[in-house]
């Protein structure tokens, strides 16, 4: 019998390539999350908007031929969805939490709707980068195909870390985020910042879809997200609205969530509910691990509707 | 809802009994046995219907009904198996005037279909997958399945010939009978062309899970084996994946050569049209509907892909040949002695199973040669 398997370095192999290829949806929307809540405010929307910016990009990558088009109309989308919740949330008295919410089922919604007629064709897929060609493992060889947005979104979580200390428009971020009254004092406006904040969010949000549905999985149905949006918005609590911390949550909940298959695909095969539920354990641990009684949420912007 | 049931059956009982005894039929199809009686007949799908998969195969048998003359459809997709589809049941009753549902999913049938099949009980119910039972279940209620693992086990036999690494890999949703005896069927039929293959499992847990469809499926490839198929609600995101990788498939629920070209083995399709097709006939004739319908192969309830034209000629062979023979209906999947994957006896020697069987409809073990647990 002709063995092509690699047994148990199959595992550690499906951890690694697993958090490369499932978390980039996670980097892109916890970005996008991180800028907005840096602002003082929570779009709780992204899941409508991913799944929005999923359709856009499948729908406009069938009809033109070209995936990075698919990418550019989901970011546009995602921008609009945006400016949408930031321009109703500026009106006295409205809860962002809740027009996020309503935001997330008009998403989905219009999505589904307008997406109805794209199940069935294929789509071009977005181009990935053969790093394996040192490997004669042809598991190896898969594992390394990364796809360019992977890099874009590690080298976007540098830039955002190192923006929102040493430029202006991070500063500015940054004071209307935990003050509302100081910003107001220095002549910023709250609600246009929050607005453009919320719009970049979005944004970003799109382009996570679209890698859901032009790479991997690489195909646009209702069910495409499993609640990555809605996750993402919870890793940026998680990764204390760190950018960089965002990037290394992404990757864990990636690695983590390969471990399910990886595992029954070497023979441990008893349990794999429980294995399925490991990304979330993860995270109840290290948040338990790094909670302290004594202090808020090191990091939260104060001006947080999460944190009033 | 499950509360109010027995006292509904025992008015409907009544009622029935009552209808009956004045000799007019209770429905709506009885009172007129024409052979083109206006019927509306509404269709409800848990998922999208152009999913490549389980919806796709319902709606295109729905479609086949559709131009059959007198014929309403009243379609509702991506219904939860909750009590919105309770609420989408009324409203094709109420709204629409349905007076024969198909919900064709398998979570619709306890308790939202039996609840509403007890407040309405003029009204004709056919459920897809359910195992209706006489006396237990309301008898204007009924259940239809498919002996898929006949098509499964020659998917096997393809991916027999096709496998070089003598691993073959399996995505399935749920450890539920059905998926169960499909694996085991997909192993078996390999087996006949080779003993030594085996095949690896992977559970995602859901029916719809895309990503997660996506990882068992490289983590299958990664592992060595080289013909995939699935049971999942929507094979795409495996199929696409698979052929990415260059691993060769078997379809499953609905024809997805268009997915993966070369790389399409064959593939286990519904063929829910000829089903429909029956179920309309006998009611707009004023018939009495069945309450308990299979067929496999033979029957016309499940049809194979053409072959791809990576199957050898030996395979194709033995394929026509194993087909010939389940047609003739003396061929047996489940034949003994089998043992399970623990090295149980699971099938005795002188047992074999007619595909229906009622003891395979319960199936929970995995024969010997799955890699894999139903736990």
């Amino acid at each position: 019998m002709e063995d092509t398997g690699i047994g148990l370095w199959g595992v550690p192999l499906a951890i690694f390539a697993g958090a490369i290829r499932v978390s980039t949806p996670f980097i892109f929307v916890s970005l996008g999350e991180t800028i907005t809540e840096r602002s003082g405010r929570i779009n709780l929307g992204l899941e409508g908007t991913l799944v929005f910016g999923a359709m856009t990009a499948y729908a406009v990558a069938v009809m033109t031929g070209s995936p990075t088009l698919g990418v550019l109309a989901a970011m546009a989308t995602g921008a609009i969805f945006g400016t949408i919740h930031g321009w109703i949330c500026k009106w006295p008295k409205v809860n962002d939490i809740a027009i996020g919410i309503a935001m997330m089922q008009f998403g989905l919604g219009l999505a589904f709707f307008l997406g109805k007629s794209f199940i069935q064709p294929v789509a071009p897929k977005l181009p990935s980068i053969p790093l394996g060609g040192w490997s004669a493992v042809p598991q190896v060889q898969a594992a390394l195909n990364i796809n360019v947005l992977f890099f874009i979104g590690a080298a976007l979580a540098l830039f955002l870390w190192w923006a929102f200390r040493n430029t202006r428009i991070g500063l500015t971020l940054r004071v209307v985020g935990d003050s509302t009254d100081a910003a107001r004092a220095m002549g910023i406006s709250p609600d246009r910042v929050r607005l453009l904040a919320t719009a970049a969010g979005g944004s970003l949000a799109a382009i996570g879809g679209a890698y859901l549905s032009l790479y991997y999985p690489g195909s646009w149905n209702e069910g495409i997200s499993s609640g990555q949006g809605l996750m993402a918005v919870a890793l940026v609590i998680f990764a204390r609205w760190n950018p960089i911390g965002c990037f290394l949550a992404a990757l864990l909940f990636g690695g983590a969530g390969a471990l399910g298959p990886a595992l029954q695909s070497v023979g441990v095969t008893q349990g794999y509910y429980l294995f399925y539920a490991a990304p979330y354990v993860l995270t109840l641990i290290i948040l338990i691990a790094t909670s302290s009684p004594t202090r808020s949420l090191a990091g939260a912007p104060g001006a947080l509707s999460l944190t009033k | 809802m499950t509360k109010l049931l027995p006292m509904n059956r025992r008015n409907f009982l009544q009622a029935s009994a009552a209808g009956l005894a004045a000799g007019t039929v209770p429905g709506l199809f009885g009172s007129q046995a024409m052979a083109q009686t206006a019927l509306t007949v509404g269709f409800i799908y848990v998922g999208p219907k152009d999913d490549y998969g389980y919806n796709q195969a319902h709606a295109e048998g729905a479609a086949v009904i559709k131009k059959m003359p007198g014929i309403t459809l009243v379609e509702e997709e991506n219904v939860p198996e909750t009590v919105d589809v309770q609420k989408t049941m009324e409203s094709m009753i109420n709204l629409d005037g349905a007076t024969l549902l198909f919900p064709t999913s398998f979570g619709y049938f306890d308790p939202h279909m039996l609840a509403m099949a007890a407040k309405y009980p003029k009204i004709q119910f056919r459920h897809c997958g359910g195992l209706w039972t006489e006396g237990k279940h309301p008898a204007n209620t009924g259940s239809y399945f498919g002996y898929i693992g006949q098509g499964q086990y020659l998917n096997g036999i393809a991916a027999g010939y096709a496998t070089k690494s003598k691993k073959i890999g399996f995505v399935a949703a749920k450890p539920i009978p059905q998926v169960v005896q499909n694996i085991n069927s997909f192993l078996l039929g390999a087996r006949s062309v080779d003993p030594t293959i085996t095949c690896q499992v992977i559970f995602t847990g859901e029916w719809s899970l895309a990503v997660k469809e996506a990882e068992a499926t490289n983590a299958l490839i990664d592992q060595g084996a080289d013909v995939i198929t699935c049971h999942v609600d929507s094979p795409k995101v495996v199929v696409e994946t698979a052929a990415g990788r260059g691993a060769f498939v078997c379809g499953y629920h609905a024809n997805q050569s268009a997915l993966a070209k070369d790389k399409y083995l064959t593939g286990a399709e519904w063929a829910w049209g000829n089903v429909y097709t029956n179920f309309i006939k006998t009611a707009q004739s004023g018939g009495k509907l069945g309450n308990f319908v299979r067929g496999g192969l033979k029957d016309g309830f499940v049809k194979m892909s053409p072959l791809g034209p990576a199957v050898s000629a030996e395979g194709r062979k033995k394929f026509e040949a194993t087909l010939a023979e389940i047609m003739s209906g003396k061929f047996s999947v489940f034949k003994g002695p089998i043992k399970d994957n623990k090295g149980n006896v699971v099938v005795t020697a002188s047992t074999a199973f007619a595909e229906d069987a009622i003891e395979l409809e319960s199936m929970g073990y995995l024969v010997e040669g799955v890699v894999g647990s139903t736990s």
